[in-house]
This record gives C-alpha cells, structure tokens and sequence, in this order.
C-alpha cells in the first residue's frame, strides 16, 4: 500500500493513466495552435480538440456545439453566472442560488451584488437538499438565473436537477448547474434535464488540471457575454490560445467515464459502506447530509467530542479533508455544514472521506483501524468526552468565564 | 511520420524535452490539488512556489508579484478589466498594433464609459513615442497598455521610454511581453511598467499557462472569482503541470537566451538575405526587432495562397496572426503601418524557433523561389 492513503477525490483525482496516455503526444510532438489555419500542425490539434468535444458532450447528453472550453469549473461558473446576468439584466436583477454552493459561485454572486444585482441564498434542509417548496415561494417575477450545483463537494448529496429545470423552464429563467462533483458519479442527460448552462471539470474526473467546459444550451437558446476578450476562440466566448493536450486529456476522461460508471459507481459504493459501516461502530458519529441521494464516493463524517484538524493530524497517513480543498486553508467550520444546522461543535469535528478508482478495500480497512484508535485515543485526552461518559449533558453546563 | 518543418514559433512553440521531463511527474503521481493541507497538496504548492520564482527571475520580478493565469490572453484580460474596474472610467490608452486580446476588452471598457486612444506606429511598425507622448500628455489616460515586441512583424517597442510618459501623466503601464520573453532580455524593472504578460506557450512551455506581472502599486478587480487563489485575484484550482512547465520553461529561457537568440538571428538573416534576392517587401524589418520573425509580401502573390502551398510542400508557417488566420481582412498591423490593403494581404509570416537549422532555412528559400515561380507563371497565364 502506498502511503499516505489517499481518500481525497473530490479535491481533485490523480490523472487516469490511460488519459496520461492520451494526452502526451499532444504535448510533444503534435503541439500545433488549434487556431493557426495554415497549416498542417495547426489542423491536426483542431481535429483533437473536436474529437474530444464530441466525448464530452457525448458524457453528459450534449451536442459538441454547445461545448465551450474554460481553464476548469471556477472559469465555467463565472462565465455561465456573470455571462448570463449581464446578458438577461434588461430583463429583471433577481439571482438565486444555495448557501451550500461552491466558493466560485458563492463569491461571483456576491460580486454581482456588488454591481446591483441582487441575490437570495437559499437555506438547504438538514439532510443538505433544496426545499423546493421554498424555492419555488423565493422565485419573483424579475428573477433571471437560479444556480444550484448537482453534486455538493462536501456531502455529496445529489440536488432535484431535474424537478428545478422544470421549475425555472416554465418561468422562462435561465438554469445553471455547477455538475464539477457529478461527471461519471450521476447520470447528467442534458436532453432530458431542463438546464441551460452546466459548468464541467477534468481534474475530478480522472482528467488533467486546467481544463473544464460550459455547456451552453442552443435550443432553446441561451446567451452570454463573454468574460475573456481576444481572438474569439469558441465563438466568441472564450478567447484564449486552446490547450490541445489538457483538452484531449479532458476528452479521453469523459470518455472513460461514459464507459465504465456504472460498474465503477458499484464497486464504489461498496466500499463507501464498508467505511460507513467500519466508522459506524466507534460511538457517536454522524453522517453529514442525506445518505440515500447521495454519491457512492463520499462519506463525511463528524466524530462529536474529537476537533477535526487534530484528528487529521493524528490520521497523517490518510490523506482526507476537513471540508472542500478550496476553504481548507482557514479553519472555520465549514460552511456547508453549518448550513445543514450542524452545531458549530459538530461542523468542527467533521472529516470527509471521498472515494476513487484506485482505492482498494485494504485502503479502507486500514482508514478503520486507524480513526477507530484514533478517535479513542483524542477522546482519552478530552474532558468533554469524560463528562458525557458520565452521562452529563453538556448543553446544561454552566461554562465559568476566565 | 510526414513532420513539415515548423517555422510559426510565434503562434506557438514545441514544447522543450526538458520542459515535458520536469512536467511529467505532475501528470501522473504527484497529482494533489494545491490547496489540499495533506502531503499530496504540499507536494504540488511547493512545485507551484518554485515555479513562481523562476518565472519572477527570468524577469527580474519578486515571486509575490506574479500572478499565475491560463494564458497570455487571459492575463491581459486580467490588466484591462480587472484595473479599469477599480477605477472611475476615464482614458485607456492601447498600441495600435496590440493582440485582440488587450484591444478587445479595451473596446468592452467604452460600455463603462471609458475611451479608447490609440497610440500610433511608425512606418517600420515601432511605436511613436513622440506622437504617444503628445496624445498622453493631452488625454491623461489612467491605464495605457503597450505589447513589448510585436507578434507580427517583430518590431520591438520602447517601453521604458513610453513609462516615463505615462508616469508624468500619473497612470498605469501594462506591457504584453509574450512574444518577447526568451527572444530578447525582458526586465520588468527597467522598463518601468506596473504589469506584464508573458506566456508559457511561446518559450518552450506547454500551452495552459501565462502570468501577470504585477507590482503592488496596482489593483485589480479578480476577473475569475471564487476560493480567493492567487492572493485572490485569480480562483480555480492550479494546473500545476503546465504552472511547473511554464516555470522551468522560464528558467531555460533566460539562461540560454544568449545562444537561442543567436540562433534565431542567424537563421532569420539567412532567410531575409534569401528574401531580397526574390523581390521580398518585408514589413518593419528595422532594429530593435525579435531575433526570430520576418513578415514580407511579394508583390501580386495572395498570402493565403502561399501558405497554403507552402504547407503541402512541407513548411509550416503563417499568414498572419494565428488567432486571425480565419479572418480573410488584411492585418490591422500593416494597416496600422501604411501597408496599403493589397499589399497587406500577401503577407506572410515566418518566425523561428530556438533551434532553427540554416539548412532548414536554405531548403525553405529554395522551395519558396520554386513556389514563387509556379504561382507567377499562374498569374501571367491568368491575366494574358
């Protein structure tokens, strides 16, 4: 087994090899500018670069056209959110979106707000999930765009993507799905879902880092305003020279993914509940967020009376994270839980264990073990842990100011 | 393999094999996302904090002062908008021959309010320094961005002296450097500017990858918003691979710019000596120019159609800049220049790479007097 254990796929996943693969000639020796027509370097890394539109649109049940290339799922969020808003402002200043999203829709939305729009951030329900009867209360006649993601990064619950375009198509508001967490998880079928713009990344699909699209529908058909100015690459959305071997990269994923998730997402999830199961029997834990609609991958879980960051430490040789990689560098409790109602306490205590296509079941016996001796050993040194033994209920202490 | 022997260097180079070796092991095992507290996120910050020092040393800039983007374009992007943001609109003066992608969101600014002014070329395509003081001087422009080394025709720009200008006048200098960086020595210092741009692509680097230069005089309003990346002006997970590419990229290119632009002179002057024994009009062509880049026309010869040619005899090069090739206007460049439209729309592009061989120049010159031939002996037919 190689050290540390590495149970952190929804920060980002290791390449494929096979996408490795795929990507290295593109870098060396057909290194062509995608844009350069005259010549045949040039053609070449165009043609790569369709063929592997056709593998990501063919992912999600998309058509190539409506692929426009981003550096990753912040670019994409930001394209389709201030894209859309700009674009449809005539028409009402009224967004929407969860206070459980990612920082880079949260922080374009409060950009925007600084521009005159205005913003309601949706409380979730305990187990993580949009309310849809409040939802559809919040929605005002000069309500332009909802965005809701399809997959947390923390919980990994699975939002009603389906029943919300439903909603937002019959109201005439542009529907945007950050789906970074869902490619090869979920099934994404855009010719059935009512979206109009998904934003997609590589790198937590087995693909390369720097690299991501934004899907944009075409029937009925959306608009934006482009967010990156120059020589109107991808008609006119995106400019900026393509990256041949990250987007064949991103290709060769999806297209991995389209082929082997359903067997995957099995095996997944079988070790997921060997490791609910294992955790399950070191005393009061909890599962953050609905366990049912949720992705086999990930699991988290708070261990009351034991702090998170000392408990990563003490689990070194597993390699998890406290909340999403974007926040982990401040040690607030995370947000996303906090937003489930979790007890500050708890939000502390928590770990997210995501899982991959490398891990394997000794992987995830030997995480048992460890958080088992482990959470034993933090909460020997803890005096809340001895007074709850003692069957003290802690919410009734009179805490004594120094 | 049928490999034409490339000669577009300008629209993008052949990644270095030591660059693609340093690169490599961030493709595969060391695959952590940079901002992950686990050993696999400390593994690719530290790769990342490296890179950043060596793209800051290769133009004398401190690593806290480089913001790391997807590309040149984007960090462009970041300059025009992100600056013209934070301020009341006013005056954004550009290089009349400046790349889409700072004329571009220059021209998005007028929206706000803002006013474009362009500062003028000479007839050998350098920048007017003296005309570019006046309109300064009269206008008072808040931020003036002006390409260090044009991507056409090569000329090379008087930055420094446009800084003293601009900094008399009280705004904000940005200077594109991409097409300049690992051609000719780049200082970002010297040259008085508050931002830069280069790019990865360009040197030896892989494409996905570019940075913003910037001193702290300067804000910016991030153009990529969301987990507060690159002191927050730029969010989105690191491409660590193509950011530990660019850097080492950075670092070959200024310790072997001597030698690379040595050999990029040779063969450029081998081939403009080529060039005027077959009647060439080459564009700019006066000192201080990039070692490698030589832009000419022949009179009565559609550029398109030489390239073309060109290209199934086995010479990869370009008819203008690639962004454009698709876009059959003449370049705004020689416009900008005088280049009268006819004349303008024969031109061609060749611009060489670090290790450009004069044998490969001389066979280039030899196919091109044949292809010359042919298409003129086409055109005497035609018109007779």
């Amino acid at each position: 087994m190689k050290y540390p254990i590495y149970l952190d796929y929804s920060a980002t996943t290791p390449v494929d090899p096979r996408v490795a693969e795929q990507m290295i000639p593109w870098l060396t020796e057909h290194f062509g500018n995608p844009a350069s027509r005259s010549h045949a370097y040039g053609w070449e890394s165009e043609e790569a670069v369709e063929k592997a539109r056709e593998n990501v649109a063919a992912l999600v049940g998309a058509d190539a056209k409506e692929i426009v290339w981003t550096s990753g799922a912040t670019e994409s969020n930001n394209l389709a959110i201030k894209g859309a808003a700009n674009f449809y402002s005539g028409k009402g200043k009224h967004l929407i979106t969860l206070k459980t999203e990612h920082k880079a829709v949260l922080d374009t939305m409060r950009e925007l707000e600084r521009q005159g729009f205005e913003v309601t951030y949706l409380d979730v329900k305990e187990d993580g999930l949009i309310d849809l009867g409040v939802f559809k209360a919040t929605l005002r006649p000069d309500t332009i765009l909802v965005s809701v993601m399809f997959v947390n990064n923390e919980i990994g619950v699975i939002q009603p993507i389906a029943e919300i375009g439903e909603i937002c198509r019959e109201k005439g508001i542009i529907f945007h799905v950050d789906a970074a967490q869902a490619t090869g998880k979920v099934e994404v079928d855009l010719s059935k879902l009512k979206v109009d713009l998904m934003s997609f990344s590589a790198h937590k699909t087995y693909g390369p880092k720097g690299i991501g699209a934004l899907y944009v529908r075409r029937k009925p058909r959306v608009r934006l305003e482009a967010q990156m100015h120059g020589g109107g690459h991808e008609r006119g959305m995106r400019s900026g020279t393509l990256a041949t071997h990250q987007i064949v990269g991103m290709g060769e994923a999806f297209r991995i993914a389209k082929e082997e998730m359903v067997s995957e997402n099995e095996r997944i999830r079988a070790l997921r509940d060997r490791l609910l199961k294992g955790l399950s029997t070191i005393e009061e834990t909890f599962v953050n967020g609905d366990l049912s609609k949720r992705v086999p991958h990930n699991l988290n879980m708070s261990f009351a009376y034991v702090e998170g960051e000392s408990l990563i430490m003490a689990i070194k040789d597993v390699a998890v994270s406290s909340g999403s990689a974007c926040t982990s560098a401040s040690l607030e409790p995370s947000y996303v839980l906090r937003a489930l109602g979790r007890e500050d306490e708890l939000a502390h205590s928590s770990i997210r264990f995501t899982i991959g296509r490398f891990t394997t079941e000794e992987d995830v016996d030997y995480t048992i073990n460890l958080l088992r001796e482990k959470v034993g050993k933090l909460r020997e040194l803890s005096p809340l842990w001895d007074m709850f033994k003692d069957g003290i209920d802690l919410n009734t202490v009179q805490w004594a100011a120094h | 393999m049928f490999a034409p022997l490339y000669l577009d260097n300008n629209a993008s180079t052949q990644i270095d094999a030591r660059v693609f070796e340093v690169m490599l092991p961030y493709l595969r095992e060391r695959f952590g996302n940079a901002s992950s507290r686990h050993e696999y996120g400390r593994l690719t910050r530290d790769a990342i904090d490296r890179a950043r020092q060596q793209v800051a040393a290769a133009v004398g800039a401190h690593a806290t002062e480089v913001v790391f983007t997807s590309g040149g374009s984007e960090a462009n992007n970041l300059f025009v908008k992100g600056a013209a943001a934070l301020l009341k609109p006013g005056v954004i003066a550009i290089g009349a021959t400046e790349h889409p992608c700072v004329r571009e969101p220059a021209k998005q600014l007028v929206r706000q309010g803002w006013s474009v002014l362009e500062l003028p070329v000479k007839l050998d395509g350098h920048l007017d320094v003296e005309a570019a003081q006046e309109l300064i001087t009269a206008k008072r422009p808040m931020l003036v961005s002006q390409m260090l080394a044009n991507n056409e025709c090569g000329a090379v720009n008087d930055v420094a002296a446009l800084s003293a200008v601009v900094k008399q006048a009280g705004g904000f200098l940005h200077s594109d450097a991409v097409q300049a960086l690992g051609k000719i020595p780049v200082a970002f210092r010297e040259l008085g500017v508050n931002a830069m741009t280069l790019s990865s692509h360009k040197i030896g680097g892989p494409i996905g990858a570019g940075a913003l230069v910037l001193d702290k005089r300067l804000e910016l309003q991030a153009l990529i918003a969301g987990g507060g990346h690159e002191r927050g002006l730029r969010s989105g997970t690191e491409n660590v691979a193509a950011i530990v590419g660019f850097g080492a990229a950075c670092e070959l290119a200024s310790s072997e710019l001597g030698m690379r632009s040595a050999n990029m002179r040779a063969a450029r002057d081998l081939l403009e000596a080529g060039l005027s024994a077959l009647d060439a009009r080459v564009f700019g062509g006066v000192e201080p120019r990039l070692p490698n880049t030589s832009y000419f026309a022949f009179e009565g010869v559609d550029g398109d159609t030489l390239v073309g040619k060109l290209d199934r005899a086995g010479f990869a090069i370009a008819s203008g800049a690639a962004c454009s090739s698709a876009n059959p206007e003449p370049s705004r460049t020689l416009l900008a220049m005088g280049v009268v439209p006819q004349l303008a729309r024969g031109a061609v592009r060749v611009s060489m790479g670090a290790t450009t061989k004069l044998e490969d120049v001389k066979r280039f010159l030899e196919v091109l007097r044949e292809t010359l031939l042919q298409l003129r002996q086409l055109t005497a037919v035609s018109v007779e």
